[in-house]
């Protein structure tokens, strides 16, 4: 009697179980590309036929149905700088404190996770915190300086805990080595530490800071102004911002849809400045996780 | 780059005559509640190899830890009784740990380069240290890498990554960065766990060499290698010490039966 031989063993089968699955995961996927891509194609449509040089470098003219937004760009590139003047070093120093210096007890985990909730509150939240706190109480009044710092604030949770992150990665042999020489913490921290973190610190400003140029909210109590004639000229002076001129074109003009193309050109541009901060971010972060032999 | 200068090893880093003789009397340690070495004494001959060996979770690296005070990095670490290192207490309130962990260095078990070159991988120490000018620097990296054995390895690329070495080469990096601040002894936390066997060879090369000029102390769990390299043998077990002598005794004659039953494989 002979044994038959094994069934041969198939190196080929039908993909349809494969198949159906890609779809079902793939579609939701494709129709959110879908959605991004006509949000662009449709602000591109209406609103790449006002930007011109003249746009960027004019302010508005005749009650805000003509020129362009000069006055905004610059509001929203200071108030922008003034809110990391402030949560950058701030940021990056408890971030320090928090993952180096900070006992591991109950009150550190307390402060750290109401670091993470801080991220998560509303935006018109720190703007109302911002009029009590900066505008009030400091008397600040409404101005750049007031708007930067709510800004800085909203941004500060963010900042700590990416940094804080960032500073986790490295790990812990290269303090261990620089300590096994006769470093200080400080100096173990500082040379073999932080400048490895530096690309992930980075990283998350950056990110901040495109967050930070599209709220309108924190700024809109504490220091935007719909309309000036000048640009600011000092911390103290109001100014216009490029996502409060947007809403101001969109739902308060007397002329709505006469100024619609406006507005849109007005979201190209801020949509411009986000996507270039989030892109050198990812870029960034891209070069350095290429060359980061150690990040195994 | 840096000249080629003939490096007389003796004549530059033999320290004075015999230093750094380690004595170690009656330390307890505890982490927390955990009581991790107990009533441990022993000497540290200068000038020799001496291995402590034991069972996984024995208290070994913790007792080498103990040696630069790394342990204190460690929350909840307390410690009784004394380390003297050339008769001076290192748990004194007036000790310096910073000069403490330049005179003992330490290569650890892993191979542990910083992310940056090899020569300044070396360089790292001498200039937090500012151990001289910038010719100072490049004599002492290349004297650390000829003491190590690496010389002659890495002197066309000192610029590379020093990710781009074997984790042979590594391991020896991390020698030579330890002696380029002048230790007089050198602690190593199993060092060769991670090696292959031709590495592993000549870093325990490097080892017998290194007591021409320093106090040499090898943490392992290989009997074998403990053997091959030491002088004196110290065997720990559950925290406590059993057994320490010169190696030959330890391996031929050991005095105490828990020697032998680790010794013949009895537990591991």
């Amino acid at each position: 009697m002979t044994t038959s031989p094994p069934p041969a063993r198939k190196l080929h089968r039908t993909r349809f179980a494969s198949s159906y699955r890609f779809w079902l995961l793939g579609i939701p996927l494709a129709l959110f590309i879908a959605f991004i891509v006509y949000m662009f194609a449709y602000l591109f449509r209406n609103g790449l036929g006002v930007i011109s040089w003249r746009f960027l470098t004019e302010p508005p003219l005749k009650g805000m149905t003509e020129g362009g937004i000069w006055p905004c760009i610059v509001g929203t590139i200071l108030v922008t700088f003034v809110s990391l003047i402030f949560s950058v070093p701030v940021g990056v120093c408890s971030a320090i404190y928090l993952s180096e210096y900070a006992p591991a007890n109950f009150l550190t985990r307390v402060i750290r996770s109401s670091i993470r909730s801080l991220a998560g509150v509303p935006s018109i939240v720190y703007g109302l915190f911002g009029v009590a706190l900066f505008v009030s109480a400091m008397k600040l009044g409404l101005s750049i300086l007031a708007s930067g710092l709510t800004l800085g604030l909203m941004n500060l949770p963010w900042i700590i805990a990416t940094a804080e992150e960032a500073i986790n990665a490295i790990p812990g042999s290269f303090r261990e080595g620089a300590l096994a020489l006769g470093t200080t913490k400080w100096e173990a921290i500082r040379h073999n530490v932080l400048p490895y973190a530096f690309p992930g610190i980075l990283t998350g400003i950056l990110l901040a800071v495109a967050r930070t140029m599209g709220e309108t909210a924190p700024i809109l109590f504490t220091g935007v102004t719909y309309y000036t004639k000048q640009l600011p000229s000092s911390l103290s002076s109001k100014f216009m911002a490029l996502p409060y001129h947007l809403f101001t074109l969109s739902t308060q003009h007397d002329q709505m849809m006469k100024v619609r193309p406006l507005a849109f050109g007005t979201a190209i541009v801020l949509l411009v400045f986000v996507l270039a901060f989030d892109g050198v971010a990812f870029a960034f972060r891209l070069r350095t996780s290429s060359s980061n032999k150690w990040q195994v | 780059m840096i000249s080629k200068i003939e490096v007389n090893r003796k004549e530059t880093l033999t320290k004075d005559g015999r230093r750094g003789r380690i004595e170690v009397e009656k330390l307890n340690l505890w982490f927390g509640d955990n009581h991790v070495l107990k009533d441990v004494t022993f000497d540290i001959p200068p000038n020799a190899v001496t291995a402590i060996m034991g069972p996984s979770g024995c208290g070994k690296s913790t007792l080498l830890r103990t040696i630069n005070r790394m342990n204190d990095l460690i929350l909840g670490t307390r410690v009784t009784g004394d380390i003297r290192i050339d008769g001076e207490s290192i748990f004194q309130d007036s000790t310096d740990v910073i000069e403490l962990r330049k005179r003992v260095g330490m290569v650890f078990q892993k191979p542990n380069p910083f992310p940056k070159s090899i020569f300044d991988n070396i360089a790292f120490g001498p200039r937090i240290h500012r151990m001289g000018g910038h010719s100072d620097i490049q004599q002492r990296v290349e004297r650390a890498l000829h003491h190590a054995n690496l010389w002659d390895e890495v002197k066309d690329r000192l610029d590379d990554n020093a990710f781009s070495l074997s984790g042979g080469q590594q391991q020896r990096l991390c020698t030579a960065r330890c002696l380029s601040v002048e230790p007089e002894i050198v602690l190593l936390d199993e060092p060769a766990s991670a090696l292959d066997p031709h590495s592993t060879a000549k870093l325990e090369e490097l080892i017998r060499q290194l007591k021409q000029d320093y106090t040499v102390v090898i943490v392992t769990h290989n009997m074998q290698q403990a053997a091959r390299v030491s002088d004196w043998c110290a065997f720990l077990m559950l925290g406590e010490m059993v057994e320490f002598g010169r190696t030959e005794q330890v391996f031929t004659k050991p005095r105490d039966p828990r020697t032998e039953d680790f010794l013949t494989g009895k537990f591991g």
